[in-house]
This record gives structure tokens, C-alpha cells and sequence, in this order.
């Protein structure tokens, strides 16, 4: 018996994944065109699935200073910073993300996922108390399991189903942390962060946001949903990431909390790794400029959120609840989901699929988010080939007139040949 | 087993059955992952609507070494105690 036994059920649902056509989960682009354009097997493909809020992977200013930080101080800094000691633009960078989210202390850590980690495992410890909302990001679970702190979830975006456990709470002494997200990955729906932020003050506990989704998308100035709620004051803890809205690696977190500084030295996390290569850091300083001085990115990205999220909504499609940069299509069962995926595929669009138990609803998603330099042409596009094939799998009711062609989730290849063949004609709209 | 012990399996038994709206035979030595095929995730939500039943707080590290719903209900008749 393998080591690896105890995955075989995990095996048997991918290679089922496998044989619906391209699994979503190994997808491999031959190359990058533009922010919102790759190479699939030699065909372009809309890229609608990447969390390029900004569209900044391609800032020739970002990649100018990139360039010149990989020339000055090299590849990468080949060890962690309390053991190799910090470069010039590890300060630079907590400085800057500090001054720009008008904290006073800020830590960066080497992935998103990192900082999520390190604060939840380090910022409460044992006889301390964690509430996460139910929805969660992975990285909030698994930094919450690599701490000592007791784990309570709240259900999802429910203030009074919160203030309820945190009344359960009020006799223990520990210190309680609340932790919520700005804008949720999944779904795309944002927290009520006005009403948890009183529920936080009433009950005495600690708020941390993670602000991954949402900074440089909400907010007038880009802050995220702290600032787009007026709730900044209230907001003890800020995570967030470099590789969304900022469009390279890595992670932070700002507070204003007196001795912050102190979890440089306790925050494992952060202590253990190798820390961010001078070019990474380089090129995340340049867009926090451009995300600064560009709020029209911000405005762009509104309009192709809300073009995509009420175009998919009056075609008939089960979205989220509220327009965001993430438009999740929920499908009723896998099978046809995988399927529709890899129809979209082949018509030349590339989004995310996600599974339960992955997804909140327990339907599967199919999983967009959208850039501020997509195009109108892009978007439209999108939903023309999202109505295509929904109208082919019956998940939209065929068109009067139209031959009625309901195809069994598992169809054969040709299928996908005929539907990249009436999209590259241009769709039927 | 002493009463208590056994009106909260009682409890967590019936609340189990309407969580999952089908007909399954449940006692202390169902097994709550093997046997009833549950996610990660709709154990984790079975837990909190058993934190709601029974007006207390399950931290998601004392239910980690639970196997049966015998385990279960011995957590849940601990922390019932607690408050």
C-alpha cells in the first residue's frame, strides 16, 4: 500500500475532471499577449479569470523598474530577513503600503497566503479566540489551524449571528479576533463591515480585514472596503496581497498597533522563508504608484464588472448577489459545469472554474474576474460565448425558432471542434 | 453513559437528521465522515448548528479527533458544562 492510498478517491474525481476534455485544474498557457490575452494551444484566449484587477503585469513602468532592481541587486535574496538581513526595498515597500493605507506599522511577507498564515497563527495565541466568517478564504483556515487560538466561524456576512457567538464568548478572558474579507473570492460579494465594525466596539473584540479582493478596487482612493464603509478607524488589522490589484507576489499586513514591530521576531511565517526578491518588490512599489495616481483604473473596472455581472443577470444566469470585479455563474451540478467550462475554453475563454466543497452554496462556479483594461469587445464577447453555450447545455432556454439542442454533459470532442467553429464566426447574436 | 450524556447524542442525533433531509440509521457509532460522506465543509456547518441548538461555543480544534457521533456528543456534554 502507497503512501499516497488515502488519495484515491481525490485521484478518481480528477481523472473524471481529465476526461471531460481539458482539466481545469492543469491548465498550461503556451504564453501571456497582454493582461487580458494569453496563448492556449496556439489560439488566443480572453483571459477572464487571473484577478488582474488593474491590469498592471504589463506597466511598462512596472516592468522598467523591475528590470532595473533585477540588474542592480540580482535574482532573488536567497534567504529570509532576520536571518539574511533586509534589502533597501523591503522598507521601501512597508513604507510606502503603510503611508498609502494610513497605518503606521506595516510587515511584508512573501506570498498572500503567507500573510494570512502568519497573522492568524501569530496575533492569537492559546486561550485566545478566532471568529471567522463561515466563507473564509483557505488561507484564514489554515492560518487559524497553525495557531493555538480556539476557531469559531460566524455564518457568512450574518453581523447579529457574530454578535450572538461573541456573547457566548463574554466570560472568557482570552482576547477575541474577528476576521473578515473585503471582498469575498468566491462570490464576489463584500462584507457589512459598518455593522460588524459595531458589533467588534460592543463586544470588545480585535478586526482584521482582508483586503485581497478589494484594495485598489474599492475604496475612492484604492484602500479597499474599509475605506469605501468609512470603517478605517475601526479596523484594527489590514492583510492583503501583491498578486491581484497589484499584479505581482507576495503579501502584507499594516496595523496601527503599538509594538506591531515585535512580531518580526515572533511571526514564524514571516521568520522561516526566504523573502521577496528584489525585482518583485521593485515592480509592487511601481503599481502602488499607478494604482495612486490612476483612479480612472478603478472607474474602468466598475463599468466591465457591472457589464459583465447585469449582462450574464438578464441573460438568465444565477450570479452573485451584488456586482463586483467577481462574477461567479453558479451551475446546478459538476458534470455540466466542467462541461461548460471547457466549451468556453474552446470558444476561446478562459475563467475559473471552482467545485464544491470549495464553494460556498455547494453548486459549482464558474468563476470570472474582471480587469479594468478589458475591453468592451472582450466582455461582450464573453457574454455572447456564456450565452452560446447555455443555450447549447439547456441551461438557458433554447431560442424560439432555434433546433433544440440539449447536449449530455459528457459529449464527445467533435462537440468542442463545432462550438470553437461557430464562435470564431461570431457567435449567434 | 449517564442522562445527560445521552439526551445531548439524543439532540445531535435529531439534529443530524434534519441536516441531511434522507433516511440513514444514526447511533453513537456512526462513524461522521466514512458513513455519511460528509465535506470538510458541511461538518464544519453540522458543528455550528449544533454550537446554535445547544447555546454554546465548539472551537473547531475540539471536534478535530472526533470520529463517531459518540465522540461528538461527549465534547459537546463537556462543553455544556463549561458555562
Amino acid at each position: 500500500m502507497s503512501i499516497l492510498s488515502k488519495f484515491a478517491p481525490l485521484r478518481q474525481t480528477y481523472e473524471q475532471l481529465r476526461a471531460a476534455g481539458q482539466n481545469p485544474f492543469e491548465m498550461v498557457f503556451d504564453g501571456m499577449l497582454s493582461p487580458t490575452e494569453g496563448l492556449y494551444r496556439g489560439r488566443r484566449t480572453i483571459l477572464l479569470g487571473t484577478n488582474n484587477y488593474l491590469g498592471l503585469t504589463f506597466d511598462a513602468d512596472c516592468i522598467q523598474e523591475s528590470v532595473e532592481a533585477l540588474h542592480l541587486q540580482g535574482t532573488g535574496t536567497t534567504g529570509s530577513r532576520i536571518a539574511n538581513g533586509s534589502y533597501d526595498g523591503h522598507r521601501k515597500l512597508e513604507h510606502a503600503l503603510a503611508e498609502f493605507l494610513g497605518r503606521r506599522h506595516c510587515m511584508v511577507f512573501s506570498t498572500g497566503y503567507q500573510a494570512n498564515l502568519g497573522m492568524l497563527s501569530t496575533l492569537a495565541g492559546k486561550g485566545d479566540y478566532l471568529l471567522l466568517d463561515a466563507d473564509s478564504h483557505a488561507s484564514i483556515y489554515d492560518g487559524a489551524r497553525l495557531g493555538h487560538a480556539e476557531v469559531v466561524r460566524f455564518r457568512h456576512n450574518d453581523p447579529d449571528d457574530l454578535h450572538k457567538r461573541l456573547r457566548r464568548l463574554a466570560n472568557e478572558p482570552g482576547s477575541k479576533l474577528v476576521v473578515v474579507e473585503g471582498i469575498y473570492s468566491m462570490l464576489g460579494d463584500a462584507a457589512p463591515l459598518r455593522e460588524i465594525a459595531q458589533v467588534k466596539r460592543e463586544m470588545g473584540a480585535w478586526l482584521m480585514v482582508d483586503e485581497a479582493h478589494s484594495l485598489g478596487v474599492l475604496g475612492d482612493h484604492g484602500r479597499g472596503l474599509a475605506e469605501h464603509t468609512g470603517t478605517e478607524a475601526d479596523v484594527d488589522f489590514v492583510v492583503g496581497t501583491f498578486s491581484k490589484s497589484l499584479g505581482s507576489v507576495g503579501g502584507f499586513c499594516v496595523s496601527d498597533l503599538e509594538d506591531f514591530d515585535v512580531l518580526r521576531v515572533a511571526c514564524r511565517p514571516y521568520m522561516f522563508t526566504a523573502s521577496l526578491p528584489p525585482a518583485v518588490m521593485a515592480s509592487t512599489l511601481a503599481a502602488l504608484r499607478r494604482l495612486q495616481e490612476s483612479p480612472e483604473l478603478r472607474t474602468r473596472l466598475a463599468d466591465n464588472a457591472g457589464r459583465l455581472y447585469y449582462g450574464l443577470r438578464d441573460l438568465g444566469f444565477a450570479v452573485g448577489p451584488q456586482a463586483s470585479p467577481i462574477v461567479s455563474v453558479a451551475l446546478p451540478e459538476a458534470p455540466l459545469a466542467v462541461e461548460f467550462w471547457n466549451r468556453l475554453l474552446e470558444g476561446g475563454l478562459y475563467l475559473n472554474l471552482a467545485l464544491p466543497p470549495a464553494t460556498p452554496t455547494q453548486q459549482p462556479l464558474l468563476r470570472s474576474s474582471v480587469s479594468a483594461v478589458h475591453t468592451t469587445q472582450q466582455i461582450d464577447r464573453a457574454l455572447q460565448l456564456f450565452e452560446l453555450v447555455g443555450r447549447q447545455l439547456g441551461v438557458l432556454p433554447a431560442l424560439a425558432g432555434a433546433r433544440r439542442q440539449r447536449v449530455a454533459p459528457k459529449a464527445a470532442a467533435p462537440v468542442h471542434a463545432d462550438v470553437a467553429l461557430i464562435a470564431s464566426a461570431g457567435g449567434t447574436r | 453513559m449517564n442522562e445527560t450524556l445521552q439526551n445531548t447524542q439524543a439532540e445531535i442525533i435529531e439534529g443530524l437528521r434534519e441536516t441531511l433531509r434522507k433516511p440513514v440509521t444514526l447511533d453513537g457509532s456512526t462513524h461522521i465522515v466514512r458513513d455519511l460522506q460528509l465535506d470538510s465543509l458541511a461538518v464544519m456547518d453540522f458543528i455550528m448548528s449544533l454550537e446554535d441548538r445547544f447555546d454554546v461555543v465548539i472551537p473547531l480544534d475540539r471536534v478535530a479527533e472526533v470520529e463517531t457521533l459518540a465522540d461528538l456528543a461527549r465534547v459537546v456534554d463537556q462543553l455544556r458544562g463549561r458555562t
